[in-house]
């Protein structure tokens, strides 16, 4: 009991203290989509009249029905109210709530990133660490190379590339539209992550279908962020290989591979969490346009249909989901920093 | 006056000593050269007018006439690549030249200030940066328009925090440095050390940022552009183009995707490579 | 005859680069045996701590070993250390313990790791072991320590745990590089015991790296003078401090602050007690607290007379940097009140204070001489620039003038002034630095340990310097030091500072020969010394 009491506030605290960091940032952004929704062109009013020919007394009733002749400090209040309640409007386009669209296709955009991700580390983590450990030799210059080729390739570029080669070139990938053939039974739904949905009901010709749509569109996310990453991972464990207690566990006869794993990778994992967490947001960037080459049925293709259309309900909702979940994410980031670094967690 | 000259002849750097030491640099230099010439000579140069269409001619290979190929309008890829140029180059230098001037502006000022004022910017800032970027500059061309001129503060206002912060950085780095409280005690006025001591001794550091920055600003345009955002519709424009190229991906004709991307793919390169030789320069212990 | 422990022989090292080789090692031979310890002693690049690292096989990839061996227990190791031989054969203590400590791995795991790196042992046994060895470095708190990461522990602790782990595999030699940099003087002295009990207990070889005579002196049976890759002379301590053979050793010797060396004649500072009763500076109850509530400077009162020299001492978190920061206004005051004849400074804030005409009176000299000058600026301009900035700007040739008479009063040729900082010697910075302090002529010249990262030899010339400034021009000086010795040959008073509070304050001559308080008499007696051949 007493223990709990010790461990908890510290914990409780940071949480805290993370998510009020962040609240002026969410607040910026809630006020930019408001004004965004009030400044764009057309009149919700007009929109929501019987018709071209109703009548300037009927648009000026539904005005006030809908509160948009209140003061902006007002409607911006009913508007922090309406979205507490999770009401981010409705879709033009779709008909649907924006809210449950975006329920419906966040999985998918959910899925794509993080095996992006993961592709990437599991790449650029061996990467950076080789190359830092043999740092000055011909490989370590050609993984430099490879980093500036990757950085330079816009992932629009890419994605259109490796369609081309893979797809109408030498026939490796399937047709790349959509995450799983519509033909075939879909896994029941349960987290919408296909690939664990489909592994979850023990139905492996699904979860072979999905990992075959997920490649291309993963890779290509996964080749625009393994530069950062992997200078990142060599550019710390340099720092490390450096430090004093690396010279001591050399010193005391430590076996390699523990100095190489436990003392330098262990501790050049912290600055690359942090980078982590942009990489993160830059691949919710990303996801805009490799959603839009893949046709991948995620919110962000869902934002960018809405914005040509000028459905601008659900642009919003997009804004404010990627505004949550940087919030999200970079609080995770920040608790496993806590957790990596008993310095931190101290303070 | 003849210690003026001294002075003046041990910082002279000869650009031979340059090509030396960072090779990949001075290649980047060079090939950023040769963009640039194209593209302020693309009027004068360009085979074609690259807004005429030709619908006779359209979707042509590469071949001695049209050295790029054509796209479906009959419009000479090449010629439109060149005033591409001519645009993404000058969102770029604008954008992260507003950005520049703001940022370092501010950063230099809450830097030296400290305080409440400086926590807090550091903060937003913080939150800022690690924000996805690219997303904010959608919703920002959405709100403010679809114009070239829009285009451009968005990509500015995207990069804006990274000049605060890391002018904020560097200038908090030196505020407590010996050299910095020597030139209290000698008399100096805040604004002139940070003017004069701080701006100076700071400024190779902003310089490759915006190097490395430049790149990023043509890339973020183009990703814009190629969702059909910002610029209107004949415009060439990279990422206009590799978007209505990757329509005739599927029929084999590769050259509408693949000689703007290559372009984008070198532009952001040089830029990139020129940012990191200069770091190296500036800082001998990132050299291995 | 026994073989030594380690005999090396003929050791050429160089360190290569693409276009260079500089040899830094030119056939250095010696040898230490069991029980034994040997000091390396030299100033910085003279050699020693390549030698400690050549003998570990920790050298850095561009040097090389060219010529010369290195035999230990018989065994030729001097290209290759084998792993089994590391920690268990030869083990090393470094300098600044803290960081010498994995940052993210509990103490009680680095302990293990490098007992496992050698011993197959049980969990029992492991334990067993782990706490044998906290008790043989004297550290009583044991499940504190084993389970606490380093940044909990506090530098002398973390220095035991690092001596831990260096005897951790019974090695048989024990190569320390500077063990003591970074702590302070108490810890140091009980480091240093631990260290040499242990040798001697153990009967394990010790090489000890050091830069400070004293200890080489106090700690040392065998002392190697090296200089510019080069042992220039080799014996035991008795021998080489009280009749140094050779001529650098002689200076360094000379040059080497001890209880009986003097800067000046002794009539010369009789003279200076009776002039300059006015007093220039007085502090009167200052506070300085920080953020987290802790009292850097608590409660603080002093004075300064005209032409007098107040000494500052005190150890790393005393408050001493606090308090000469306070008074040359670069921070602000908590509480209390400076008066800088007769008027108060205090009040006015640190930001506006390069307005106030007390500014060009009080001068700052700093301890890291070269980060104290702009990168960007020569010697010229830096001492150029006070001048420039509060006047009196003379006219025409006569400002330059001024500067080359003030650079040549330090002891700068003309050429020198041309140069950038990272051209210049640690030495020559310092001297730029004092040259930029006098040129407005202050009359209170505040030196936050000015002294402090310069090697002996310099160390004397620019004590000297100061000394002969402080005649020549009647300045008063607030002479900050950790360095007991040295204040006594500078200042006429000393105020030893402990937690922000003032512990002791007088004549040099009273708290050195007949200390009042338990704490000084502590510091006096923990500093490394030798005796000059009269007290042996």
């Amino acid at each position: 009991m007493s223990a709990e009491k010790h461990l908890l506030p510290p914990l409780v605290r940071r949480i805290g203290l993370r998510l009020g960091a962040a609240l002026p940032a969410l607040f910026c952004v809630i006020l930019f989509t408001f004004i965004m929704m009030r400044v764009l062109p057309g009149d919700p009013a007009v929109y929501f009249a019987s018709g071209p020919n109703a009548g300037q007394a009927e648009i000026q009733e539904l005005r006030h029905k809908m509160g948009l002749d209140a003061p902006m400090p007002v409607q911006f209040l009913h508007y922090l109210e309406n979205l507490v309640t999770g009401d981010l409007g409705r879709s033009l386009t779709t008909g649907q709530s924006v809210a449950r669209d975006m329920q419906e296709r966040l999985p998918a955009s959910l899925e794509l990133t993080l095996t992006a991700l993961a592709l990437s580390l599991l790449i650029s983590l061996p990467l950076g660490l080789t190359a830092a450990w043999w740092s000055g030799s011909k490989y370590d210059q050609f993984v430099r190379a490879f980093c500036s080729a990757c950085f330079c390739i816009p992932p629009f570029v890419s994605g259109i590339l490796l369609v081309y080669v893979c797809y109408y070139w030498l026939g490796l990938a399937p047709d790349p539209t959509g995450r799983i053939n519509i033909f075939l039974p879909q896994p029941p739904r349960l987290t919408g992550l296909l690939l664990i949905d489909s592994a979850l009901a023990g139905d492996w010709t699904a979860w072979h279908e999905a990992a075959g749509q997920l490649v291309l569109p993963a890779t290509t996310m996964a080749l625009f962020v393994i530069a950062p990453l992997t200078r990142m991972t060599r550019a710390a464990v340099i720092s490390v290989l450096g430090a004093d207690y690396i010279r001591t566990a050399r010193a005391m006869g430590l076996p390699t591979w523990r100095i190489m794993i436990v003392y330098t990778l262990r501790n050049a994992l912290m600055p690359v969490l942090t980078t982590v967490g942009i990489v993160f947001s830059t691949m919710m960037g990303a996801n805009v346009l490799v959603e839009k080459i893949f046709s991948w049925p995620g919110v962000a293709s869902y934002a960018l249909d809405a914005l040509v259309s000028s459905d601008y309900a659900p642009v919003q909702g997009f804004i404010l989901l990627m505004a949550c979940l940087f919030i999200l994410v970079n609080l995770v980031i920040d608790l496993l920093l806590g957790v990596l670094d008993p310095r931190v967690s101290v303070e | 006056m003849t210690m003026m000259n001294v002075t003046m002849r041990s910082k002279r750097f000869g650009f031979g000593r340059f090509i030396r030491q960072q090779p990949v640099a001075a290649l980047a230099i060079g090939g950023l050269s040769i963009i640039v010439i194209l593209a302020v000579l693309a009027p004068v140069i360009s085979p074609y007018d690259p807004l005429a269409s030709d619908v006779p001619h359209a979707l042509l290979a590469p071949d001695g006439q049209h050295w790029f190929g054509t796209d479906e309008l009959g419009r000479d890829v090449f010629s439109r690549i060149l005033a591409a140029a001519r645009l993404d180059l000058s969102i770029a230098v604008s954008a992260v030249a507003i950005s520049l001037v703001a940022g370092v502006t501010v950063g230099c000022f809450c830097g030296y200030q400290g305080g409440w004022l400086d926590r807090v910017t550091g903060r937003i800032v913080d939150v800022l940066t690690a924000f996805p970027l690219f997303v904010m500059a959608m919703a920002l061309v959405a709100v403010l328009g679809n114009s070239i001129a829009n285009l451009i503060y968005a990509t500015a206002i995207i990069n804006f925090p990274f000049y605060i912060r890391i002018a904020r950085s560097e200038v908090a780095a030196r505020r407590n440095l010996g050299w910095v409280e020597a030139a209290h005690v000698s008399g100096t006025s805040p604004t002139r050390i940070v003017l004069m001591f701080l701006l100076p001794n700071i400024l190779p550091t902003i310089v490759v940022q915006a190097s490395l920055n430049l790149g990023w600003a043509i890339l973020n345009a183009a990703g814009l552009s190629f969702l059909g955002l910002g610029i209107p519709v004949p415009t060439p424009e990279w990422g206009v183009m590799v978007a209505n190229g990757a329509h005739f991906m599927s029929s084999g004709r590769w050259w509408l995707v693949v000689f703007p991307g290559g372009m984008l793919m070198v532009t952001i390169l040089c830029f990139n490579l020129l940012g990191d030789g200069l770091r190296d320069l500036l800082d001998p212990r990132t050299r291995s | 005859m026994n073989e030594p422990l380690l005999t090396i022989d003929g050791l050429r090292v160089s360190f290569t680069s693409d276009r260079s080789s500089r040899e830094v090692l030119h056939g250095i031979s010696l040898s230490v045996e069991r029980g034994k310890v040997l000091a390396l002693v030299g100033e910085s690049g003279s050699g020693k701590s390549v030698t400690g690292l050549t003998t570990m096989g920790l050298l850095p990839k561009q040097a090389v070993v060219t010529e010369g061996t290195i035999r230990f227990r018989g065994q030729d190791i001097t290209r290759h250390v084998p792993r089994s031989l590391r920690g268990a054969g030869i083990a090393m203590v470094f300098q600044n313990p803290r960081a010498a400590l994995n940052p993210t791995r509990r103490v009680r795991d680095q302990l293990a790791d490098v007992i496992r790196a050698h011993d197959r042992l049980d969990r029992a046994a492991l334990q067993a072991r782990l706490v044998e060895l906290m008790h043989q470095v004297s550290i009583t708190d044991v499940s504190r320590c084993l389970n606490a990461y380093p940044h909990q522990l506090s530098g002398g602790l973390c220095q035991r745990i690092v001596i831990a782990m260096a005897v951790a595999c019974s090695p048989d030699l024990i190569i320390a590089d500077e063990p003591t940099t970074g702590l302070d003087v108490l810890t140091q002295k009980s480091a240093m015991d631990l260290l040499l009990r242990l040798t001697r207990e153990q009967d394990m070889g010790m090489i000890l790296v050091t830069h400070d005579l004293g200890m080489a002196a106090q700690y040392s049976d065998d002392v190697a003078v090296m200089r510019h890759g080069e042992i220039v002379e080799r014996g035991t301590p008795e021998m080489l401090f009280s009749n140094p053979q050779n001529n650098y050793t002689r200076r360094l010797v000379a040059a080497c602050p001890n209880e009986t060396s003097l800067l000046e004649a002794p009539e010369d500072a009789a003279a200076r007690q009776e002039s300059g009763p006015a007093v220039l500076l007085e502090v009167r109850n200052l506070v300085k607290e920080y953020q987290s509530g802790f009292r850097a400077v608590d409660d603080v009162s002093f004075s300064i007379r005209q032409g007098e020299c107040l000494g500052l001492i005190g150890e790393s978190g005393s408050g001493k940097s606090t308090i000469s920061r306070l008074i040359s206004r670069l921070v602000d005051v908590d509480s209390g009140e400076i008066l800088f004849n007769g008027t108060s400074i205090s009040s006015l804030s640190a930001e506006d204070f390069y307005r106030a005409p007390q500014r060009r009176q009080i001068q700052f000299v700093f301890q890291d001489a070269a980060g104290s000058l702009n990168p960007r600026y020569t010697a010229f301009r830096s001492i150029v620039d006070p001048l420039l900035r509060m006047g009196p700007v003379p006219e025409g040739d006569a400002l330059a003038e001024l500067v080359v008479q003030t650079a040549r009063s330090v002891g700068l040729s003309e050429d020198m002034l041309e140069r950038y900082p990272h051209q210049m010697s640690g030495g020559q910075c310092a001297r730029v630095g004092i040259a930029r302090a006098i040129i407005v002529s202050p009359d209170l010249l505040i030196l936050d340990e000015p002294t402090a990262a310069l090697d002996v030899l310099v160390q004397a010339e620019v004590l000297a310097l100061l000394e002969r400034l402080r005649r020549e021009r009647g300045m008063s000086y607030l002479f900050v030091s950790h360095d007991l010795h040295v204040v006594r040959m500078l200042c006429d008073r000393a105020i030893i500072l402990r937690k922000g509070r003032i512990v002791e304050a007088g004549r040099c001559e009273n708290i050195f020969h007949a200390p009042q308080s338990n704490y000084t008499a502590q510091l006096l007696e923990a500093i490394p010394h030798f005796r000059p051949a009269a007290c042996v």
